[in-house]
């Protein structure tokens, strides 16, 4: 599991996006951070070399 | 009358057995009668429809030819422009902005093939959704059980040709959102390669990702349609000037010579039983005895998913810090989600897309078609929060486009086939998955599975 601090990271991203934040709308947030942090350790760990372009415009 | 094709409408209208006016006339009855229950429409644009209609019926008398679609009922998922409507993309916000002022591309071109838009289908907010629920507009529902979804986000793009209200209908596909309402409600779904049909004058979401495409009830109804409406745009900047490259008269080839693999690794673990059950229907009715892996496959759907957050609340920045109090809260609470999502993340993650592609574009050397279940599992029931999958309890919003979600990452066509169970009474879809720009071939299978017998799209008896 993440062991970063996902209600830290709401304050502090909240006002740097320019967001509100209601409290109602904590947990729902915490929980898509959290289920983001573990897909991205996957995604994460694909080694890419230094020459490893994305697809601006994409073609398949 | 209503429960025919759009291939046997326009046959019956282009020989004057039956009026263009009679078949608007025919679904105007069936929405009006089936709506209130299914939820299937927001807007019904009937006074347009009747208008076109007598207009196609008078170029027909006039022995003008009225195109390959003519008289054909169609409904667009409520993200696509139509003149004088605001585009709602399923949201309360939306209902600020000014009425468009053109109809989105697709809509015009299968009007020019003789088509006519019968209006507007329901839809999850922002099309962030795999459900066909919505919050302010009320969920889109199953004709086939109608407690359960239709399915997301093009839901009523789903309900309405399942019910029979129309043959045809428009929805798009960012990831996943044509083939999950195709495989719960039963239906054929085309997602073309991406770039192939034109987005513009449509609501996007995540530009990158979105896919426009059609939902019918057989596979001569999908290629027909989207023949239609193939053909560069420079309105749309990721849509191919490449010319257009027919598929309908190739529908009857069959699948000789074809190598037909199913997906195995990724796609053959985390779902119900029945999804693994309708491939092997599918499978066994190709004799596709080989089951490949797909490199990547997880870390795909994963860089999807964070592609998908980032550039979604990209979209919405603005609004969310104006209008955050009228989004649908579970979207919203995404979309504020994925506005912290980091930068290196998503860039990472667009490499990823290239590097899945051309891991698959190594595989397809050696295979023609890849078979993979649709959805994990069949419709759950309308507002099931989370579902068993696997033995793991897993939430149901995120998960329904697992294996929906790596195939549209790399723009691969895809078509959704509907396999039935006896003493089931929910569907559930299969993907024919194709090469870049192979929509072909795709068709070619679905076609010769429906010839068979193997898959079908019924119109779901009244409930």
């Amino acid at each position: 599991m993440s062991d970063f601090d996902a209600e830290a990271m709401i304050d502090a991203m909240a006002p740097f996006l320019g967001l509100t934040v209601e409290d109602e709308y904590r947990a729902g947030i915490v929980q898509h951070l959290n289920a983001a942090w573990i897909i991205a350790q996957s995604v994460l760990a694909v080694e890419l070399k230094d020459d490893a372009e994305p697809a601006p415009v994409y073609r398949p | 009358m209503a429960f025919d094709g759009a291939a046997a409408i326009a046959r019956a209208v282009k020989s004057r057995t039956r009026t263009a006016r009679a078949e608007v006339e025919a679904c105007l009855a069936r929405i009006e009668a089936l709506n209130p229950r299914l939820n299937a429409f927001t807007a019904v644009t009937a006074e347009r429809a009747l208008k076109r209609a007598d207009a196609l019926d008078a170029m027909i008398a006039a022995g003008r030819d009225p195109g390959p679609l003519a008289g054909v009922p169609f409904g667009v998922k409520n993200l696509f422009d139509i003149e004088g409507l605001p585009t709602l993309a399923g949201s309360k916000i939306n209902r600020d902005l000014p009425p468009a002022h053109a109809d989105a591309t697709l809509i015009a071109r299968l009007e020019e093939a003789g088509a006519i838009l019968i209006g507007a289908l329901n839809m999850g907010e922002y099309a962030y959704d795999f459900t066909g629920e919505n919050a302010h507009y009320g969920p889109s529902r199953n004709p086939h059980a109608p407690d359960h979804m239709s399915g997301g986000s093009s839901g009523g793009s789903g309900t309405a040709p399942a019910a029979g209200m129309v043959p045809l209908a428009l929805g798009s596909d960012t990831n996943g959102s044509i083939r999950v309402p195709s495989s719960f409600c039963g239906l054929f779904g085309l997602k073309p390669s991406y770039g192939r049909l034109s987005r513009a004058n449509s609501f996007p979401f995540v530009s990158s990702l979105d896919h426009l495409g059609p939902i019918a009830r057989t596979v001569e109804d999908l290629a027909l349609s989207y023949d239609a409406m193939q053909g560069p745009d420079a309105a749309d900047p990721a849509c191919t000037p490449d010319g257009i490259e027919p598929v309908t008269w190739l529908l009857g080839r069959g699948v000789d010579g074809l190598r037909i693999a199913r997906a195995g690794g990724y796609f053959a673990r985390g779902a119900d039983p029945a999804a693994f059950a309708a491939v092997d229907v599918v499978a066994g009715a190709l004799d596709a005895r080989r089951s490949v892996d797909l490199p990547l496959a997880a870390e795909a759907r994963g860089a999807a998913y964070l592609i998908t957050m980032a550039e979604g609340a990209s979209l919405h920045l603005d609004r969310l810090k104006t209008r955050h109090g009228d989004y649908d809260a579970d979207v919203r609470d995404r979309l504020l989600a994925g506005a912290m999502i980091p930068g290196a993340w998503v860039a990472r993650a667009q490499k990823i897309r290239r590097l899945f592609r051309a891991r698959m574009l190594t595989l397809f050397r050696e295979v023609d078609i890849l078979l993979a279940p649709a959805t994990p599992c069949r419709a759950p029931r309308i507002g099931q929060k989370t579902m068993l999958l696997a033995g793991r309890e897993m939430a149901v919003r995120p998960n329904l486009g697992i294996f929906t979600q790596p195939i549209s990452f790399i723009g691969l066509p895809v078509v959704s086939v509907p396999v039935w169970t006896q003493g089931e009474a929910l569907p559930i879809g299969v993907q024919v998955i194709a090469p870049p720009w192979r929509e072909d071939l795709a068709l070619r299978v679905a076609g010769e599975l429906e010839r068979r017998g193997v898959v079908m799209a019924p119109v779901a008896k009244p409930q």
